[in-house]
């Protein structure tokens, strides 16, 4: 018994020195983001002191260069209304297609499976190009845009849940009088919920953080987060440092805030999403 | 049941199926048809047959010096996250007090965007260069390590949660089995861990190596690369090609159409053969 809880500590004390190491580059931005922007890129180790300190002078210049706070919106408007889309529109198509056995209902789940290992530089030129003409390349043509590219993964997922609810409950829903659509809304939905909750972690992730999409069909008028942060890069001129890393942090905030808050889910969804993945 | 359902068809199928079309669909299938055309935008296309293809392999060694980087990248990239993402689930399943504080630290980095990761690296990996009078586009070989450390970062945390969903799945009985019969714990992680957790080896190879392949955001904030396309990755070549230089549409999307086939070939490849050795156990 001893010996175990001797390997324990130590495995405990290992650890510890990895969880530090896993965090030192993002306490080293956040550090980096109240020092003057020339005290950075070579001394990022260092405390700032009473001479490199600059206080928040990196968020004022960094927000007011970048837009950031329009970006931020940005960002959240498209996730928010994609994912939605995205959970409500492929649970409906999933259920019908699992439900209704046609040939052209399976054509269309194999096309759906098939998109998935499609990298996007595969369609990159030509589905912003399309977007452009049919005058897509807007907030919410780019969340259409959304939800034909989430529309694969999430389609997959819903449907092997779809195939494990017994087929009673709806027969016996539209017994009472249900039609098809409120038979699904009233009934199947809910018991599709934790499988949503686990399409919509995973959306999520994917296009918050997500910068060559939005890039390529908005980037010209809208910025999102990512682009708004990799625009602080462009031309040839030097970075500003400081604004960069104060950039990064309010990056960094918001998926942080979203991490701690919704942890159990996501640890659920990333498993339950990679297991039927 | 099935009757009354069909009438909803439209309903249910239509807004899905149109974004599909518009955002997957029909972009795919002109992507292929223009692989095989010179063309600036899409309007003005003409079939030149296999030119573009020819192009990409002989005009410059880009295509060709971006897919071995992409290749030695993948094999350490996958090799260092799966191993270690392994090794922490082992030590996490061991309930020892505060592991669940340690899976959220290791799991947070997979939170970030590819392009934010890429600048938090670039700080701290030319902020270590510095000392020695380099920067990360010194040299080709910083862009690659910087690249590997980045996304055993980001992904580790990752692979590490299906690892222990794998082996929480592993039955006590045949753990506690092994132990009376005197198994070493080695002997013990050898023939009972791992096969038992092959399903997940098999989703966290895949995860990564279709990941690896396909990594855009990171290669472009942490290089860009620098130093002359050496740390440049598939990927980034392609777009490059495509938004770089004026006249090489044509030969942006049949090097796009060769990424496909390979991601897709590699990623049904190591389906296939990790499949095949899930059955055996």
């Amino acid at each position: 018994m001893k010996k175990i809880n001797f390997s324990n500590i130590l495995i405990f004390v290992l650890l510890l020195v990895l969880s530090f190491l896993f965090l030192i580059p993002i306490i080293t931005v956040v550090i980096n983001s109240f020092k003057d922007q020339f005290f950075i890129s070579q001394t990022p180790f260092v405390l700032p002191n009473s001479n490199t300190f600059a206080g928040l002078e990196n968020y004022i210049k960094g927000i007011a260069d970048t837009g950031f706070i329009a970006a931020f919106f940005w960002s959240l408007f498209i996730t928010v209304c994609s994912v939605a889309a995205i959970v409500l529109f492929t649970a409906m198509t999933a259920w019908y297609i699992t439900r209704v056995k046609t040939r052209f209902n399976s054509i269309l789940y194999y096309l759906f499976v098939f998109s998935m290992i499609v990298p996007f530089q595969m369609v990159m030129f030509t589905m912003s190009k399309i977007a452009n003409v049919l005058k897509l390349d807007n907030p919410i043509g780019l969340v259409f845009i959304y939800l034909g590219f989430g529309a694969g993964l999430s389609v997959f997922i819903f449907s092997g849940f779809v195939k494990s609810i017994p087929l009673s409950l709806e027969e016996a829903a539209i017994i009472d009088g249900c039609n098809t659509l409120q038979s699904f809304i009233y009934v199947v939905f809910p018991m599709l919920k934790p499988t949503a909750i686990t399409v919509a972690i995973l959306n999520t992730m994917w296009i918050w953080n997500d910068y060559l999409l939005p890039y390529l069909v908005i980037g010209s008028d809208y910025k999102t987060i990512p682009i708004a942060v990799q625009y602080l890069k462009g031309g040839y001129g030097s970075v500003d440092m400081g604004a960069m890393m104060a950039m990064l942090v309010l990056s960094i905030v918001p998926v942080i805030v979203f991490y701690l808050s919704c942890q159990k889910y996501i640890i659920k969804g990333v498993t339950a999403g990679a297991v039927k993945g | 049941m099935k009757k009354g359902a069909k009438r909803w068809a439209i309903v249910f199928l239509l807004p899905t199926v149109i974004a599909f079309c518009i955002a997957f669909l029909i972009p795919f299938i002109m992507g292929l048809y223009l692989s095989f055309c010179e063309f600036r935008t899409v309007g003005d296309a003409q079939f030149v047959g296999l030119q573009n293809y020819i192009r990409a392999f002989s005009q410059d060694s880009d295509f060709i010096n971006a897919l071995v980087f992409t290749i030695k990248y993948a094999i350490t990239a996958v090799i260092s996250i799966n191993v270690i993402a392994f090794f922490l689930a082992l030590m996490l399943t061991r309930r020892i007090r505060g592991t669940n504080l340690f899976r959220t630290i290791f799991f947070m980095p997979n939170l970030i965007g590819g392009i934010v990761l890429g600048y938090i690296w670039q700080l701290i990996i030319n902020g270590v260069l510095y000392n020695y009078g380099y920067s990360i586009t010194s040299s080709a070989t910083f862009g690659y390590w910087g690249l590997v450390i980045l996304s055993s970062w980001q992904m580790i945390g990752y692979m590490m949660i299906i690892y222990i969903a794998g082996i929480q799945n592993i039955s006590s009985s045949v753990l506690e089995a092994a132990r009376v019969d005197g198994a070493s714990s080695l002997r013990t992680l050898i023939s009972i861990t791992i096969p038992s957790v092959m399903p997940s080896i098999t989703i966290c190879l895949f995860l990564s190596i279709t990941n690896s392949f396909k990594l855009f955001d990171q290669n472009l904030a942490l290089t860009a690369g620098a130093p002359s396309k050496q740390t440049q990755m598939l990927a980034l070549d392609i777009y490059n090609t495509f938004y770089g230089r004026i006249g090489y549409e044509g030969v942006g999307q049949a090097k796009a159409v060769v990424f496909f086939v390979m991601v897709a070939g590699i990623a049904l490849l190591q389906l296939y053969f990790t499949r095949s050795k899930e059955v055996e156990h």
